[in-house]
């Protein structure tokens, strides 16, 4: 089977956020990029689904050059080649992106087939508009299920699992079909040392679509106030014991 | 918790492993109302001792930093927290197994003996996930170990308080420095403002930036160090502990790989230098991961994975195991690359403990605390001494371009005379255009562009049939035309360059007793007197050998070398009386050298004054004519020779560089380069050189230099200096020559550079009493004896004159006879040149 993996590079944000003077952005002076949370366990499930059917895994991502770094993680984890659809570093909305990533999806399955399924990270890691894989779907009038936390295929159809209170929603899809994922579904794999040496010598193909006027325009972010840590001191040595005890039996874990 | 204080008699900055050990050993030495504090949280404030690797490699070719990882190792396992795991250090070449062999040298040098070269195949033995089929060999250390270093700080800091004498706060940012009369006063932090009688600055790579609060300068920079762990490693799930293999340090790729737990951690310092500013640290808020664990830039992790991968392949190359972790750390990296310890120049009360490794640092927090309770550290930290830096070192460019330069050194083959090659030419003297012209190589010391010697002397050459060194390494940076220069300037006389001197002055009512007070020798001569004397500490160990020229009856001026001058200028300075000054004239004044047995006629051939022995005697100085300038001229020499050293102002240097040239030429004047002034004309006349055979480790009478009568005035060092005479030296200096430079494997002529042990036929090393080994001090040609000095300190019964010993060097051993014991020099002994009574060259 043939899958593609849409992937955002995101900022590695883990500590307290900083926006940039225009507050249009967020301050990534100190920070990593990484693939987005969602789209990490779309990478690992598009690997596990080619591992279990054989075929072939692409990875695409509208972004800056420097993205290309992300797509070499997935490289790394076993997806076989990428599409690199560079931007100048403004941001897309989820129309025009949407727009571009189909043009890619039709240009590649006119020269090398149609892809079974696209899988997309349930919401970007950064902006979560929640949009791109339902658009994609429409685009390509191809069936979509999101929030998928549970994925296998068998005979031309996909099973797609949803959770729901009190249990499972399972949705069954004709292919080729548009899922998109959510983080849990799987725990993604490390990329070991000889996947980053491969990731290195796969290919990446390199475009740069025009960005059409936007509809959606981002204006400002704010940075929502947080509720304030409070740290509880159980006790001190020994005698916290009984206390810690109970807070993991409250937690379930023991 | 206790609220902040408003006095503390001290108050250290940072609590990493460097500012936790100086918090506990000034408690344990005694000291109370000590205040830590740290702007992020502990255990792990978020430095770079949170990130560190931890472990500890014993042997380093540099004595000083040997000593401290020592005593920092024997600190850590007297509190539990060192695991013994062993280290080898991997040669995939047979240029690296050379300077493995030189590691085994260094190892006999400063007493690692458990140390040994293992074959690949004892390699494979004792790390079986290895491919030992890349390797020539190894350099195994069975006492390497990996320490819990936040353990050991929180330790340093429960032991303190348990004392009584420490309180600590986490989380409290210092936001100012106040400084009162160049002293400082207060500590500003984000809990309030703290008066303190002392300030240690020991945050890392912040320091710089809290230096400068204080208007004082800690020169380092952060410099991004890659580490990743991988993992789960399938072999490791059955350790019983963190660490049971030895780690490796894959010295030809810049890498190490250790055990930790399950995983395997991969260090490189193979990337680019990747440097950073105190200012772009981020807030530990703001810090995705700690404050000094940057975002991995994995581009330039990637070249070195092959690397890896080719030395471990049973568990880099197995597909479950993943990178599991990675970081751009940042460590501090030195304009000289050695740490920044003691009292700032610029501020007084303001100390730095900065630059250390995890390796160094409970020996660092022990000899700062000794430096700041008893004034000095029990062990030479010379080379760290942050008073060393000159001007130009302080500034954050020259930190940055010299740190981009020795990265990829860490690793590295560093040859004992390598030469920095980045911001240069920085100081030039006023003779620097004509030592162009005359194809000058040069080296630099203390930012002095310095002539090591003349390519236009390359004739010479062949004139004194001077042989070149066959292997690479002895000739590298080394030119057979010093011994030419040096025979040129015995058979007539040469002219040096000595713009690099410090110089200052030290005036007023107190100078008299100010220089009084540092040197051994007695200052109240008559004026005109010129005294060569050593400078000690406390202890009796050395603090620098330097000449002092009184000058008038409240005027005198000390000569120093430019490498160490600044710490010397700090330790006059701070030795002065009230009513004395310190006024520097380092770059106010030139100094020519001119000396051979012609000197007299060259010099006397513009001079307008008596220069002859009655006239103008050896010891003394004056102020002369030289044709349009009025020189200050010093007869003392230090190579032995009769001539003077010429002091002008430095915009009249050229002016009277030229002037002697011409004058001299046809008298055969050679202008010589610093390696005839510095080893070939030093050593064969027995002259010792501060940092070579003079530190603290040794005494004057062990160094043949304890003076014929103890002054009555009272000077830093004079107890010790009374004790010293009274027992039996443990060691002597000696001067010996190789008896045979033949190479026992190559068959090859082989020349030691310096710094290799003493031993025995069988190899076994001389230890004196007081468990110090012998080695090579010094080592150098003397062109005039057709002989190849060493200098070593040896233990009484090896100290005859006539004994046979041997040399080891890369492992092998050439035979050495000791032809000196004491300061006789092996050349002109009786001193006939210098005092000007030669007729004909004596030899």
């Amino acid at each position: 089977m043939k899958v593609l993996v849409c992937i955002k590079s995101v900022p590695a944000v883990a500590g307290r956020i900083t926006l940039t003077a225009d507050a249009r952005a967020i301050d990534t002076k100190h920070l990593g990029f990484a693939i987005g949370p969602h789209e990490e366990c779309a990478v690992e499930e598009a690997v596990r689904l080619i591992e279990a059917h054989g075929g072939e895994a692409v990875v695409l991502t509208l972004g800056t050059a420097g993205a290309l770094e992300q797509l070499r993680d997935a490289l790394a984890l076993g997806i076989a080649r990428a599409i690199h659809l560079v931007t100048d570093g403004a941001e897309w909305d989820p129309e025009s992106t949407t727009a571009a990533i189909v043009d890619a999806i039709r240009a590649d399955e006119a020269a090398s087939g149609p892809f079974d399924l696209v899988l997309v990270g349930n919401e970007a890691g950064d902006s979560a508009d929640y949009q791109v894989g339902v658009r994609i779907g429409r685009a390509l009038g191809r069936p979509v299920v999101t929030a998928i936390k549970g994925l296998s295929v068998a005979d031309g159809r996909a099973r797609c699992e949803q959770e729901a209170s009190g249990g499972r929603d399972v949705f069954e899809l004709p292919l080729p079909a548009v899922v998109g994922v959510l983080e849990g579904i799987n725990l993604p794999r490390f990329p070991s040392v000889p996947g980053r040496l491969r990731a290195k010598s796969k290919p990446v193909e390199v475009s740069e679509p025009a960005r059409p006027a936007q509809r959606l325009e981002m204006q400002r972010l704010v940075v929502p106030q947080g509720a304030a840590k409070q740290a509880v001191v159980l006790g001190q040595g020994a005698d916290a014991a009984p206390a810690v005890v109970e807070v993991l039996a409250n937690l379930g874990v023991i | 918790m206790a609220n902040f204080p408003s006095h503390a008699k001290v108050v250290v900055i940072g609590a990493g492993i460097v500012g936790n050990s100086v918090a506990y050993h000034l408690a344990n030495l005694g000291w109370r109302d000590i205040l830590l504090i740290d702007k992020g949280p502990f255990p792990n404030p978020g430095g770079s001792t949170g990130h560190a690797s931890n472990f500890i490699y014993l042997v380093d070719h540099n004595k000083e930093m040997t000593q401290l990882t020592v005593e920092s190792a024997r600190q850590y396992q007297d509190w539990g927290v060192y695991t013994t795991c062993g280290g080898i250090e991997v040669a995939r070449t047979e240029t690296r197994m050379t300077e493995l062999r030189r590691r085994m040298d260094s190892a006999k040098n400063w007493g690692i003996d458990d140390a040994r070269l293992l074959t690949p195949d004892e390699i494979k033995a004792l790390v079986p996930f290895i491919d030992e089929s890349i390797l020539v060999g190894g350099f195994y250390t069975p006492g390497v170990g990996v320490v819990d270093s936040l353990r050991f700080g929180t330790l340093c800091r429960e032991k303190a308080e348990a004392m009584g004498a420490l309180t600590a706060f986490a989380n409290t940012e210092v936001t100012g420095l106040g400084v009162e009369n160049e002293r400082i006063r207060t500590v500003e932090t984000t809990r309030g403002t703290v008066e303190a009688e002392y300030v240690v600055i020991a945050c890392g790579v912040w320091a710089p930036k809290i230096a400068e609060m204080a208007g004082s300068h800690i020169p380092l920079t952060p410099t991004v160090h890659q580490m990743a762990d991988y993992g789960p490693v399938p072999l490791f799930e059955q350790s019983s502990k963190a660490i049971e293999y030895p780690i490796v340090r894959d010295m030809d790729v810049l890498m190490y790989e250790r055990q930790d737990g399950v995983g395997l951690e991969v260090g490189s310092y193979a990337h680019r230098s990747i440097l950073h500013d105190p200012e772009d640290i981020p807030s530990n808020e703001a810090a995705p991961l700690s404050p000094t664990e940057f975002p991995f830039t994995q581009d330039d992790f990637d070249p070195q994975l092959e690397d890896a991968l080719e030395l471990m392949p049973s568990i880099l190359g197995d597909e479950r195991v993943g990178q599991k972790y990675a970081i751009n750390g940042l460590i501090a990296l030195t304009p000289d690359g050695m740490p920044l310890l003691g009292e700032t120049a610029e501020v007084r009360g303001l100390w730095s403990a900065a630059a250390v490794w995890v390796k160094e640092g409970p020996a660092v927090g022990r000899c700062v605390a000794e430096w700041m309770v008893h004034g000095e550290p029990s062990i030479d930290v010379a080379q760290s001494d942050i008073s060393r830096f000159h001007a130009h070192q302080k500034t954050r460019q020259h930190t940055k371009r010299r740190a981009y330069e020795a990265f990829p050194k860490t690793y590295g083959i560093v040859h004992p005379a390598e030469q920095y090659l980045s911001d240069r030419p920085l100081r030039r003297s006023p003779m620097h255009e004509w030592h162009v012209a005359h194809d000058a190589e040069f080296f630099e010391v203390a930012g002095w562009e310095r002539t090591q010697w003349f390519n236009a002397n390359a004739p010479l050459v062949d004139k004194y049939g001077v042989k070149a060194r066959p292997n690479e390494w002895d000739a590298r940076w080394w030119s057979p035309i010093i011994n030419a220069e040096h025979l040129a300037m015995r058979e007539a006389a040469g002219i040096f360059d000595l713009s690099s001197f410090a110089i200052f002055d030290i005036v007023g009512p107190g100078a008299l007793d100010s220089v009084q007070r540092v040197a051994v020798r007695q200052m109240d001569v008559p004026v005109g007197k010129v005294v060569y004397t050593p400078i000690l500490s406390q202890l009796g160990g050395f603090k620098s050998d330097l000449t002092i020229m009184r000058l008038g009856e409240r005027v005198f001026r000390v000569v120093t070398g430019g490498a160490h001058g600044m710490a010397d200028l700090k330790w006059f300075r701070d030795h002065l009386s009230d009513d004395a000054a310190l006024v520097d004239q380092t770059t106010a004044f030139t100094t020519i050298g001119l000396w051979g047995p012609r000197a007299r006629d060259i010099v006397g051939s513009i001079a307008r004054a008596d220069l002859s022995n009655e006239g103008f005697p050896f010891g003394t100085c004056r102020r002369v004519e030289i044709g349009s300038q009025l020189v200050l001229a010093s007869r003392i020499s230090y190579v032995g020779d009769l001539g003077w050293e010429l002091y002008v102002p430095m915009e009249q240097g050229l002016r009277l560089w030229e002037e002697l040239w011409a004058v001299g030429e046809p008298f055969g004047l050679t202008a010589c380069g610093m390696g005839v002034y510095g080893t070939t004309g030093r050593l064969e006349k027995g002259y010792r050189a501060y940092g070579m055979e003079l530190d603290g480790d040794y005494n004057v009478v062990e160094a043949g230099m304890a003076p014929a009568r103890i002054k009555d005035q009272d000077y830093v060092g004079r107890d010790a200096v009374l004790r010293q005479i009274e027992e039996p030296p443990a060691a002597l200096l000696c001067t010996l020559t190789v008896d045979d430079h033949t190479s026992p494997n190559t068959g090859e002529s082989r020349y030691m550079l310096g710094r290799q042990p003493i031993v025995l036929a069988d190899g076994t090393p001389l230890t004196d009493a007081k468990g110090r080994r012998s080695y090579a001090t010094s080592a150098g040609a003397s062109p005039s004896t057709g002989s190849y000095i060493l200098f070593a300190y040896l233990p009484p019964e090896q100290a005859v004159e006539g004994t046979q010993l041997f040399v080891e060097s890369f492992g092998e051993r050439y035979p050495v006879t000791v032809r000196v014991v004491g300061a006789r020099p092996l050349f002109d002994p009786d001193n006939a040149r210098i005092r000007g009574v030669a007729e004909a060259a004596t030899t």
